[in-house]
């Protein structure tokens, strides 16, 4: 079994366009969305929904106002700012109640209850481009590693069931905990980058993140021609790095207008676009070999 | 005041628009950059670095001859930081939330309060301009106490308005970051994908009760339908930005695009206007409420 994940450290820089067309050329794959928190490849996957679950992860505090003696020890206590007090007694700002469960145990009236918290849904789906594993927090919701966890289990799972042996996902932004959970057993990472400040400062930083998993990485320039210079300096810096050089991908219009028709790109512009997506497919198919 | 700069989703132009308003702020002005995982801002402001501190979260660190053993300080973690193993207590620092519960229950004070680094807090000016921004260490998941930190001295240095550029997305770390501000300006762009995004993060912000607004980037690239869904809800459109390739070029060469393109320093202008208005307003309509 193999997992390739599509990343980039920072959002918007077209993940998810590579990851529908990337879907579209694998054979044999389970496809995966682990931006659980702004998930976009169903837009172009128009998944059709087999399973739905629910999402539970942790606990959050929750103060019985009739019992509270209004000791403050919770309000001393909490680390992350959310216990309220106000004309109403003392209550628990739930956005920022981290579930540690500190109030609950320290309170000497045990007026805190500590219910379990839904956060959000997964589901199993059939796509034109074969099983789809993915998933929505509800909003304000902790951005999970463990529902991304999750998924990737569920993701491995189906795929050994069904004799796929490939794990496709679409990776979340950013470097903290959901892409730290993307990354955990992944072979091979597709950083897809872009040619400007932000686009290198933040492929330095989840490139640095990969090579603490010991994730092979491949980088793929987007939008390569909007600064042609800082596009060879990226490249400068993959090669020095190490770090397979995918493709150019050009700055077109065709990204947008086949994400309003719905499609991926290889099937929007098959012999255009398509064909540079292709290619990047078959080069990153050749990497895990290695 | 303080305003919010947030889009559910990465790449929409956040950090552009943030960067634009704190240039021609004329009042006293702190940019903030919130965004600890991917912090961007400061590659377009270019502030002169006066103070770097680290960040840290207090972990547990277990005294082998005080520990008796009983397993109270790994019951009440939530995060399974802590674990009795062979008769060994062993602490993972890199698990742990820093809720301090293990060490307020131990019974026998075996656990003392070390640190593990969450990143870097770092302090600049420009200008008239007074520059904050957090940098979580990379392989480290938790950014909300590092944002926690950013935002303590925040409240310190401060002296007239405050532009945050907001994490992306919709989870706990973008709520946090929006969660104090006057007015919310939401970012975002007319295609499928910045329009399912959008959505969300209306959803997830406007429980908050916090004046919003939405400034449409690259507008005319996509369809209307965030402007249709705006009309619908009654979320005011607080600025259009076209969609046009010398933006895209100017940001790749890190320049504010309020300076570097015609026409944009009087859209930003208008839309400072717009957010000190909303925001006035809901100062009023709170004293009336009070």
């Amino acid at each position: 079994m193999r997992e390739i994940v599509i990343i980039s450290g920072k959002g918007g820089a077209g993940k998810t366009t590579i990851a529908g067309a990337f879907a579209h050329l694998a054979e044999n794959a389970i496809l995966c969305d682990l931006d659980v928190d702004a998930p976009d490849l169903h837009l172009l996957l128009d998944p059709d929904k087999r399973e739905e679950s629910e999402f539970w992860s942790g606990h959050e505090a929750v103060i019985r106002a009739e019992d509270c003696v209004h000791c403050a020890t919770c309000l001393n206590m909490c680390q992350f700012d959310a216990i309220e007090f106000s004309i109403e007694g003392y209550s628990v700002k739930p956005f920022r109640c981290e579930g540690c469960k500190v109030c609950v145990e320290l309170c000497p009236a045990g007026a805190i209850d500590f219910p379990e918290r839904k956060c959000g849904h997964w589901f199993v789906s059939d796509t034109r481009f074969g099983t789809m594993v993915h998933a929505q927090l509800f909003p304000g919701e902790e951005n999970s590693g463990r529902l991304v966890t999750l998924l990737k289990q569920q993701a491995r799972q189906r795929a050994e069931a069904g004799g796929l042996d490939l794990v496709l996902s679409d990776g979340t932004p950013g470097i903290g905990c959901p892409v730290i959970a993307s990354l955990a057993g992944t072979d091979l990472a597709v950083v897809v980058t872009e040619p400007t400040p932000s686009g290198i400062h933040d492929l330095e930083r989840v490139a640095e993140l990969c090579e603490g998993f010991r994730t092979k990485v491949a980088v793929l320039v987007n939008k390569w021609d909007i600064n042609p210079a800082m596009t060879e300096k990226i490249e400068a810096y993959c090669r020095d790095k190490g770090y397979t050089l995918l493709c150019r991908f050009p700055h077109n219009r065709a990204a947008v207008d086949s994400m309003l028709e719905r499609k991926v790109l290889t099937e929007y512009d098959p012999g255009g676009l398509g064909t540079l997506l292709k290619q990047a497919w078959k080069d990153t198919l050749a990497l895990l070999e290695k | 005041m303080i305003f919010a700069i947030a889009s559910g989703k990465g790449g929409t132009g956040k950090t552009t628009v943030s960067a634009s308003l704190a240039t021609l702020w004329e009042n006293d002005v702190t940019a903030v950059d919130l965004d600890v995982e991917e912090p961007n801002l400061h590659l377009f402001l270019n502030p002169e670095i006066t103070g770097t501190e680290k960040g840290y979260v207090t972990v547990p660190e277990a005294d082998e001859e005080r520990c008796v053993k009983c397993g109270a300080c790994r019951d009440i973690c939530q995060f399974k930081a802590i674990t009795l193993m062979a008769g060994t207590l062993l602490v993972f620092p890199e698990m742990c939330h820093g809720c301090g519960g293990c060490m307020a229950v131990c019974p026998e004070k075996a656990l003392i309060p070390g640190r593990r680094e969450l990143g870097e807090i770092v302090r600049g000016r420009s200008g008239n301009m007074e520059f904050l921004m957090g940098r979580l260490r990379i392989g480290e998941a938790m950014a909300p106490p590092l944002m926690r930190q950013v935002k303590e001295r925040m409240g310190f240095i401060a002296t007239g308005d405050v532009i945050i550029d907001a994490p992306p997305g919709v989870s706990c770390p973008a709520m946090n970051a929006v969660m104090d501000a006057d007015a919310v300006v939401l970012v975002t762009e007319p295609t499928p994908f910045g329009f399912h995004d959008f959505k969300l993060a209306w959803e997830a912000f406007s429980p908050l009760g916090i004046p919003m607004g939405a400034v449409i980037n690259r507008a005319g690239l996509g369809d209307s339908t965030v402007q249709n869904f705006c009309k619908e809800k009654g979320i005011p459109i607080w600025a259009e930005i076209p969609y046009d390739r010398a933006i895209a070029e100017a940001y790749s060469q890190g320049r504010v695009i309020a300076d570097a393109v015609p026409g944009l320093r009087d859209t930003f202008l208008k839309l400072k206007e717009h957010m000190v208005a909303a925001a006035e307003e809901n100062d009023m309509l709170g004293v009336f409420r009070a």
